[in-house]
Order: structure tokens, then C-alpha cells, then sequence
């Protein structure tokens, strides 16, 4: 059953390839908008870099969270998928990993933007890769179950960042400071801890939000 | 299952303040096809939703095939149809996609997808993306998605809405071919007379109540 949920949302996603890009400009834009605010300090950029780029991801997020929802609630197919009967909880991951994939495919898409427009450039990529992975990971699960809640309301443009921002912070500062002691340098191998700390919020996110999913779906 | 296939007991629904629904019963015997009757606004497509589980009753009980609507709600649906007024499509994907995607969640082979767009007279269009359709395309693949499903009871909301007349002729077909097989339909239509050529049963609903419930010839239109 998942892979059938999985399947049909990367073909939905497929489809809906062009807006990935607008997303990815809509993101580096953001990039090209903190580095003015900064100026022309070389230092002050680099060390902000990170979390630069992981408020560029999370604010690109919010879009395509709400995206994934557009088409399952435009003909009402969610429910369609739910009475053939589907298993919630499948139809949930299915679209958890599929957004997850779409972020982490965001995420290392920014970096080059961040390298180019801060000089922040590591050679610790598989580690680099990893955070991001992680991080999506954080943000996908959340995102996911609140991007359904929403999906029904007239304001989710708003209210999706309202109830995300708060409940992903941990994850969000985990992300933060483990991509900035992998780009700055990391002498106290402090980046193993941030890991493991978001790591550990990606495991509660992912479970308590698959169990969960059911029942905001449902009547 | 029970000879009875559906079993409404006093069910009620509301949305806010206005029960949409109210103190509703009747039994449906198994293999039989039921219209559904009644003007716009009467509670014909919240019963259906009711019965699919799509929506829970704020009162009474309704089982479909012994199984009740609230409790035994993944049972329901296993042996459940319905075609609603949305139409449960993806608008990007194609025709032959929608029902792979409905083929891949209930587990069965995707070799039947082209033998029913066939049968709904999808299949030259099998490629085209659902969005480039039209109200009376999108009705038909939503039957070939109930067909997909070979369901025990099918639930038919406005069968005939949005069909050309070749549509309105596959809508007969198809319900014939479906009580052929043993299946109880319910069907909500304001098409009297022709749903009247099959039906066994009536029920007029009118503001959330069943006003009239007879053997179909006794209803007058």
C-alpha cells in the first residue's frame, strides 16, 4: 500500500515538475535578499550562511507543503483513496517521503546559491548531504500532517506557517547549527550531537504524525 | 452477508444548525436497486456520504452488509462504491493513470484498467490527462473506477448528471450489467421514469426525511 501511495505521488509530482522550479527561484531569491540585508561583509555572510539557507528552505517549504494537498483536495480524490479503503497511515507516508524528497532535491539545489552568494563552500559534502536529508526530514513529516489540516481552509496560505514554524524549531536549530560547524569548521566535533538531536526529532515527528494523519483526514 | 444490505436505523446528520438528515430509516434487501428520490437540498447526498462512510450520522446506526458505518467503517468500505458528486479524479493525471492509481491501492492487477475504460468509452481518450476533460468524460471514468472496485453495493449519486444520451444509455447498461452480478444499488436521480425501468424500490426523501417508501410502480413521478 505504500508503494502505491508513493508511486502516485511522485507521478503527481512529475506533472507538476514546472512549479519545483518556481519554488527553487522563490528560494534563491530569499538567498539573494539576506545577503543584501547583511552587505558586503565577507565574514558576517559565512557565518550566517546556514541558517540563511535553511530559511530559504523553510520558507520554499511552506509552498510546496501546501501544494502536495492541492490535488487531493481539488476533486475531493483523498477521500476517493480513503473509502476504496486505503490505509491513512500509507497515504500519509506515501506523501511525507515524496515531500521529503522534494525538500532534500530543494535543499542541495540551494546550496550552490549559498556557495556562490556567501563564499560558504565545504568539502564535507556527504556530510552536508546528510543534514539536509535530515533537516527535510524534520520539516517534511510536520509539514505534512499540517499542510492536510489546512488544506481545507480558505486562509492555509497563512495558517500553515503559523501552526509549522513553532512545532519545527528544535529540528530547525539542530539543522542550523550542524550545517554551520560543517561549513565553518567543527574543532570540538560538536556537529555528531546536532545530528543525533535531529536525528531523534525526525524519529517523533515521523512516528507521531503517521498515527496521527487518520485522524485529521477522517470526519 | 445478511439478505438485508442496508440497514438505516433513525440516522440523523447535521450541518451547524440545519439537520440534513433526520430520524432517517429503511432496509435495503440484497441485490436490489433503490432509488433515492427527492428535491435538491433534501438529504440524498449526505445519506449516500452517510452509507459510504464518508461522513459519520450525529445519530442512529447504519450498516452496510451487517458492518456498521462508524465501527466497522474500513469493512464498509471494502465491500462499497460510491459515485459522488466530486468525482474523486486527478486532474493531472490521465484516465488510465486514475484508475492505476485506484488498481495499485486495492491491490488488484492494472491489466483490467483498459477493459473498463473500454466499457465507460474512455478508451481512445486512455492518455489524455483527466483536466482536458469534460463533466460528462470525468462522469464516465468515475464509473470505471466503481467497476474497478467490484463492489458489493454501489452507491449512485446523480448517475445521469452531467451525460450525454450514448452516457445515459452505458448508466443503464452498466446498472443492469451491476444487478446482474448481484449487486445492491442505491441510486439518488431525478431521471424517474427511466431508473424506474430497474428499480425495485423507492424512497423519497424530503427535508431530511423519508416521506414515501415503496415498491418502485407505486411512486408516482
Amino acid at each position: 500500500m505504500l508503494a502505491a501511495a508513493l508511486r502516485k505521488e511522485l507521478l503527481l509530482q512529475w506533472r507538476s515538475r514546472g512549479q519545483m522550479m518556481a519554488v527553487f527561484v522563490f528560494g534563491a531569491t530569499a538567498l539573494l535578499l539576506f545577503s543584501f540585508a547583511i552587505g558586503p561583509n565577507a565574514e558576517m555572510l559565512r557565518t550566517f550562511s546556514s541558517g540563511f539557507l535553511w530559511l530559504g528552505l523553510l520558507l520554499s517549504s511552506t509552498l510546496t507543503l501546501a501544494e502536495s494537498f492541492h490535488g487531493e483536495m481539488e476533486n475531493r480524490a483523498l477521500e476517493g483513496l480513503l473509502l476504496l479503503p486505503s490505509d491513512p497511515r500509507a497515504l500519509y507516508y506515501g506523501k511525507a517521503i515524496a515531500n521529503w524528497l522534494q525538500l532534500t532535491l530543494l535543499g542541495c539545489a540551494l546550496v550552490p546559491v549559498m556557495v556562490i552568494l556567501y563564499d560558504a563552500g565545504t568539502l564535507q559534502l556527504l556530510k552536508l548531504l546528510a543534514i539536509i536529508m535530515l533537516g527535510a526530514a524534520g520539516l517534511s513529516a510536520p509539514g505534512t500532517l499540517y499542510a492536510a489540516m489546512t488544506s481545507q481552509v480558505k486562509a492555509k496560505q497563512m495558517l500553515l506557517p503559523l501552526l509549522l514554524f513553532p512545532l519545527i524549531v528544535p529540528a530547525l536549530l539542530a539543522s542550523v547549527k550542524a550545517t554551520s560547524l560543517v561549513i565553518l569548521g567543527d574543532p570540538m566535533d560538536q556537529s555528531k550531537a546536532w545530528i543525533t538531536l535531529l536525528a531523534a526529532f525526525d524519529l517523533i515527528y515521523w512516528s507521531l504524525c503517521g498515527l496521527l494523519f487518520g485522524r485529521v483526514v477522517e470526519d | 452477508m445478511d439478505e438485508v444490505a442496508i440497514d438505516v436505523e433513525r440516522v440523523a446528520r447535521r450541518y451547524g444548525r440545519r439537520w440534513a438528515l433526520a430520524d432517517v430509516s429503511f432496509q435495503v434487501p440484497r441485490a436490489s436497486v433503490v432509488m433515492v428520490a427527492g428535491r435538491n437540498g433534501a438529504g440524498k447526498s449526505t445519506l449516500f456520504r452517510v452509507l459510504a462512510t464518508a461522513i459519520r450520522p450525529d445519530r442512529g446506526t447504519a450498516r452496510v452488509g451487517g458492518f456498521d458505518v462508524v465501527r466497522d467503517r474500513q469493512d464498509v468500505r471494502r465491500m462499497t462504491a460510491i459515485l459522488s458528486h466530486a468525482n474523486y479524479l486527478y486532474d493531472t493525471l490521465s484516465a488510465r493513470e486514475n484508475l492505476n492509481v485506484v488498481a495499485d491501492h486495492l491491490r488488484i492487477s492494472r491489466g483490467g484498467v483498459m477493459g473498463v475504460l473500454e466499457q465507460v468509452g474512455l478508451a481512445v481518450r486512455a492518455d489524455d490527462v483527466v483536466a482536458t476533460f469534460s463533466a460528462g468524460m470525468r462522469k464516465r471514468l468515475s464509473f470505471g473506477r466503481i467497476l474497478l472496485q467490484e463492489p458489493k453495493v454501489v452507491l449512485l449519486d446523480e448517475p445521469y448528471g452531467a451525460l450525454d444520451p450514448p452516457g445515459f444509455d452505458l448508466v443503464d447498461e452498466v446498472i443492469r450489467e451491476l444487478k446482474r452480478r448481484g449487486t445492491t444499488i442505491m441510486m439518488a436521480t431525478h431521471q424517474l421514469e427511466r431508473s424506474r425501468t430497474y428499480s425495485d424500490m423507492e424512497i423519497v426523501l424530503e427535508e431530511g426525511r423519508v416521506v414515501r417508501q415503496s415498491a418502485a410502480e407505486e411512486v408516482p413521478c
